[in-house]
Order: structure tokens, then sequence, then C-alpha cells
């Protein structure tokens, strides 16, 4: 059969389906942790499948559309998979899938060596694969209120992931996050209902109609309202405290998914609303100088840190400051940088969380002041280290580098003082993060352990069993042994090797992928092909 | 009704002054209560302003009218768009709230304070100020309960 025989918009649900559908066989085959991680791989295989087809499909035929419920447009629910959507979706797939493989890998080595499971498996599968379903349906979501329930239910599985266990710290980190994640939803409803208020219609096709006819000063306060939603969702900076403050504490697997997928839903809500709502903003330079400041003091702050989770979470908040600087430029080119960002950095943060997960197997911590040897110990996995770092500090030829230098093209081609000003920030930035991740590998992977100033902690932990270092009386010439029984499960290293190898691939395919979001992003400035193919011919006015 | 606005149908429409003030004091109230360093009354603040929105809700669906049922006339009932998305709001407001309620729980449980504990970035700037010497302004009354795996002294890894 060929592929376009496929009547194509029944494919858009089921991003949001399947993974539903798979946590509801996961949580009924709790007792079976094998016939759980045979389910929950298959839902999220399929979604890859799913998400590759839709990318396929809208790049050809234009989005596709759904309106659920059978109700006479514009009345219902609508999922639309645009070329923005389709993207997005495809990266998170693959990401959500290779994370469930580490996860299950952990998860494995954890149980044969008796200490408790990090991620236990019953509660860990549904709600991974809710998760995976809401992040799916906030980048379907066809309307404001479909997009706040999307971000209600991957909220909703992060507070479960982020105190997974409920152990002191992470109850602490818990709070926190559930807090501010319930204070930009009140302030994201009040958005939605000043909309509503002012237009009528939740429906963002509708609204990019409707907006326009808005008085300036009320459109100012809807774009105003829903972007501090969104900026809060994202981490922008001054809302981005939160995240350096949550994340570190979670499971390795569980911290990488987030630092790769959450920010990063809101970034898209961003574009979505900024775009298509409000295409000549009066708040450009406000955006501007909002991005600078996260880059800036994004970078400063993983620069003081000296626990590598807190320095990639800090670089994670920084270069969210790339992404809304192509936003804040508004011309197709900053768009296209920003899709093309957004799709590089899932990738290459997850894989760093990933890689983070496997140091602390390693080195029993991920306090830099501790940490040494690790390129003896492991040479892979100070080779996957090595090649992320540099991939994320922007290192020709890799596609960290291609997306940094798409963002100054564009900032240059708009040439405006406060563009160049961000054009000299975001070279600063790419430097800095270049000394930070400079800083872990001298440290962690290239130095001996004996050289670590706090190495005598080390020591007296590995006395006690929990570390893998040969019993030395004199504490000073411990030294990391390759041969420990501690290995790092196979599983675990193979699925971190792949999240480096797809951040490789985005390199490889950077040519026919930027060419790919810059078409996204004309669809986006020219806005008629979204709302043409939402709404039926007597509604659009 | 989504084709209808509210502002479209009565161009002049006047809200309604005492959900408006309602709605005010509700989120001031919460406002008030969250900022508080106890959890319980954040969490009491959360409540009070997810109510608060939804009063917010009845504002912006319009004039009151009769219970938007098929078969009643279209101009005499009121809006039933706001009320099923207020209707969400609540219903996921509920689930948040109870699990917040579970997780001060766990943090008295684990610390026999629900205090907010202080922020890993301020512990950090405060450690050498306590070795060194202590500002004007600190006061020892106040400890901190920062547990952060990678800032403590002791081992915090799993």
């Amino acid at each position: 059969m060929n592929l376009t025989d496929v009547p194509v918009p029944d494919l858009v649900p089921l991003p949001v389906l399947l993974p539903l559908l798979g946590a509801a066989l996961a949580l009924a085959f709790r007792r079976s942790p094998r016939l759980q991680r045979i389910v929950s791989l298959a839902a999220l295989a399929a979604v890859v499948v799913v998400a590759g087809i839709l990318v396929w499909q809208t790049d050809a035929q234009g989005p596709q559309v759904l309106w659920l419920g059978a109700w006479q447009e514009p009345l219902g629910i609508s999922l639309v998979a645009d070329r923005l959507s389709a993207l997005m979706l495809l990266v998170s797939a693959i990401v959500t899938l290779l994370v469930l493989v580490f996860a299950i890998g952990q998860g494995q080595a954890d149980s044969d060596d008796e200490t408790e499971s990090e991620t236990p498996l019953t509660i860990f599968h549904p709600t991974y694969l809710v998760l995976a379903a809401g992040v799916s349906n906030a980048f379907l979501a066809g309307d404001l209120f479909n997009l706040f329930v999307g971000f209600e239910i991957l909220l909703f599985s992060s507070y479960v992931l982020i105190t997974l266990g409920g152990a002191a710290a992470r109850i602490h980190a818990g709070t926190t996050y559930v807090v501010v994640s319930l204070l930009s939803s009140a302030l994201f409803l009040v958005g939605i209902a000043a909309v509503y208020a002012a237009t009528g219609t939740v429906n963002l096709a509708q609204l990019a109609i409707r907006i326009g006819d808005l008085s300036p000063g009320v459109a100012l306060v809807l774009q105003l309202s829903l972007l501090t939603a969104f900026a809060i969702k994202a981490a922008v900076f001054p809302m981005s405290a939160w995240l350096p403050d949550s994340y570190p504490t979670a499971p390795a697997p569980v911290t990488a998914v987030f630092a790769g997928l959450l920010t990063k839903v809101g970034v898209y809500a961003i574009i979505r609303t900024q775009t298509l709502l409000f295409p000549d903003s009066p708040l450009q330079g406000l955006l501007m100088w909002a991005a600078l400041l996260t880059m800036v003091i994004g970078i400063l702050g993983a620069v003081s840190q000296s626990g590598l989770k807190r320095i990639l979470s800090f670089t994670l908040v920084s270069h969210i400051g790339y992404m809304i600087f192509g936003i804040a430029l508004a011309t197709p080119q900053g768009t296209a940088g920003a899709i093309f960002y957004v799709a590089h950095h899932i990738t290459i943060q997850t894989a760093l969380f990933l890689i983070t997960g496997l140091v602390e197997r390693l080195g029993g911590t991920t306090s830099l002041d501790r940490l040494g040897g690790l390129a003896v110990a492991s040479p892979v996995l100070a080779t996957l280290f090595f090649v992320s770092a540099m991939n994320l500090s922007g290192i020709p030829p890799l596609s960290g580098f291609l997306a940094k230098v798409g963002l100054l093209d564009a900032g240059i081609a708009v040439g405006t003082p406060l563009a160049w000003l961000l054009v000299v920030g975001g070279i600063v930035t790419s430097l800095l993060t270049l000394y930070a991740l400079a800083k872990v590998w001298s440290q962690a992977f290239w130095r001996t352990l004996a050289d670590a100033p706090r190495s005598t902690e080390t020591a007296a932990a590995l006395q006690d069993g929990t570390l893998d270092v040969e019993p030395a009386s004199d504490p000073a010439t411990a030294v990391l042994v390759d041969t420990s029984p501690r290995a790092l499960p196979r599983t675990m290293l193979g699925a971190t090797a792949a999240m480096t190898l797809v951040g490789l691939l985005l390199t490889v395919v950077a040519g026919p992928l930027y060419a790919y979001t810059q078409r996204a992003a004309g669809d986006l400035a020219r806005r008629q092909p979204y709302i043409t193919s939402v709404l039926p011919v007597e509604v659009r006015r | 009704m989504t084709t209808l606005a509210p502002a479209l149908i009565e161009p002049t429409l006047q809200p309604n002054m005492t959900l408006v003030l309602v709605t005010v004091g509700l989120v001031a109230a919460g406002t008030a209560l969250a900022l508080d360093r106890s959890l319980v009354r954040v969490l009491l603040g959360m409540v009070l302003i997810g109510n608060g929105i939804a009063v917010l809700y009845l504002v912006i669906s319009g004039r009151a009218g009769r219970a938007p049922f098929v078969g009643e006339d279209p101009a005499a009932i009121s809006d039933p768009l706001p009320q099923a998305m207020v209707l969400t709001a609540i219903v996921i407001s509920l689930a948040t709230i109870g699990f917040l309620l579970a997780l001060s729980y766990r943090l008295w449980q684990i610390s026999g304070t629900d205090d907010v504990p202080d922020d890993a970035e301020d512990a950090r700037i405060q450690r050498p100020a306590l070795e060194d010497q202590t500002s004007s302004t600190y006061d020892p009354s106040e400890a901190s309960t920062t547990t952060s795996d990678e800032l403590a002294h002791g081992d915090g890894s799993p």
C-alpha cells in the first residue's frame, strides 16, 4: 500500500492516545515488570513512527487537522499538526524513547544489587507515559485551553516523577517546583479568561484573525499575560530561579527528560503564540532583553557552580536564551534558527544529563570537588561527555555550532543595536559554556582522583563500600579501578551513546533539517497555511 | 457559542462588579498567604487563588442566563464554554492541591516542620559568611533547612 493512501488526519491524535493507552496497560500489568517494559517501549516506539510519518506528511501536504467529538466546526477541540508541531513531536518522541531505555537499564541494574531502585517500575512507567502524552498534547493543541490541559497533564506527571521515592531532598525540591508550576498555571488561566473575554474564542486559528481587530492596549495585555505564563514554564530570566533548585535532585532519567522536554514545551508555546497571535509584537525589545539576561546570567550561574548537575541546569537556563533570541528577532530566519536550536538543544541536553547519571554511578557523586580520573575509569563515557560538551558549547562542525551560526546570522541580518548586543551576548555565552564544560572535563575526567580537593571524603566513602575505589590506607594514593564490579550497565551506556549519536546525526542532516525549519518558519510567518487548514471557509472571518 | 463573543453580542458588556471584587479579594488574600514561609499556608493561598480564578470565569461568561440545554432559546442561555473550561480547571486544581497536601505532610514527617526550605543559592552564599563573620542582619535563630546533595558537606548521594 502506498503511504499516501493512509488517511492522515487519523494519525494526528495517536501521539496522545498511544502513550495514554500504554499508561493504562502499564498500570494493569503492574505486577509484571517485564510486560510493563514491553508495553511502554512499544507505545513510545509507535509514537516515534507516527511522528516520523507526520513530519513527512505535513511537509508534503501541509498542516493536518482533526476536529474531535464531531461538533460542528469550530465548536469542538482541534488537534493540529503543522511542520513545527510535527518536528517537535518527532524529536520529543525519540528522546522519551531513549530515556525510557536508559531508565529500564537503571531499574534492572539497581534491582540486581538490592539497593532501593531509583525508578520503581510500578509508578514510573505509567507516569512516564502520561508525561509523554501530555507533551504530545501540548504540541498538537489547536486551542489555548487544550494547550493548558496538555501542560497540566505533563506537569502533574512531572510532580510525581520529581518526588519519586519521597526522600527529603526530592520533597524539598518538589515543593518549590509544584508551587511555581501552580502559580504559572494560575497565570495561564487568567490569560485564557482575558483572551476569551476579549475575543469570544480560544481556538488559535480564530484568535489569529480576531486579535488583529482588538485595540492595541487590550492585545498587549493578552500577550503579556500569556507570555509571562509561558516564560515561567520555559525558565526565562527572571522567572528561571526555580529550575536549578528543583531539577538536579530527581533521578537521572527523570532529570534528563525534564531538561530536554519540559522547558521546550514552554518555548514551543511562546513560538506558537508569538507568531500566530501577535505577529506585530510591540514586545520584541522586551523579549530581546529577556533573552540576553537569560543567556548571560544563566551561564554565569553555571560558571560559579561546583556540582555537575547544577552546572548543566544553569547551562539549560542559559541556552533557553538563544531560543528566545531567535523568537524575539521576529523574522522567518530568526524563527527558523530558534526551531533548529530547540531540536538541537533537546537532544544534547538530554544526552548530557544521561551522561551525568552515569558519572554519578561511576564516581558515586556529581560534586566536582570529589570527582577525578573518570577518563581512565571509563574511556567510553569520557568520549561521550567530550563530544556532547563540545556540541553544546558550539564547536564546529557540530550541530550546536550550526544552530548558533543560524541565530547569529539572523541577528546580524536584523542589524539593530540591540540585535548586535544579543549577537555579542550569544558569542560570550557560547565561550563561557565552553569554559564551564571544560572545567568539568579537566576536573572530573582528566585529573587523577588524588588531585581532587575533597578526595579524602571519596576515599572514606570507598571504605564503607559505597564507592569503587581501591581501599588504601593513604587516601591520597586512592585511584579508581576500571575493573570495578560497578561497571556501567550496558543498557544505560547504550541508551546514552544512542542519545549522543542522535545529537551527532543532527549535524549530518543539518542541511535538510535547516531547510525544513526554514519552511516551518515561513509557514509561521505567513500564518495563512495554519488558519486556512484549521477553519472551514465560512468561519474564517 | 465560540463564534459569538460576549463583547460582540453586547459591545458595552459591563462586568459584574460583585464578582470582580470577590475575585480580587480571593486572589489578594491568596497571594498574601502564598508568600508565607509555612507550606500549609502557601497551599491555602493556592486554593484561594484557584477559587478566585474560578470566579473570574463567571465574570467573563457575561450576563447570567438560563441553563444552557439543547432546545433553549440561544439568546436566553448563559455562555456554556467558560463553565466547561472552569470545571476542567477546578478538577485539575483539586488534584494538584491534594498532591501538595500529601507533599507537605511528607515534608513534616521528614523534617518536623512544614517550612519551605531555604534557597540553595542563598545557603551557598550564606555559608562562607557564617564561617567568617556574620552580617548585622543575620539572625542565627533562623536555621537553614536546605539539603542539596551537591552543596551539603555530608554525602547526599543516594
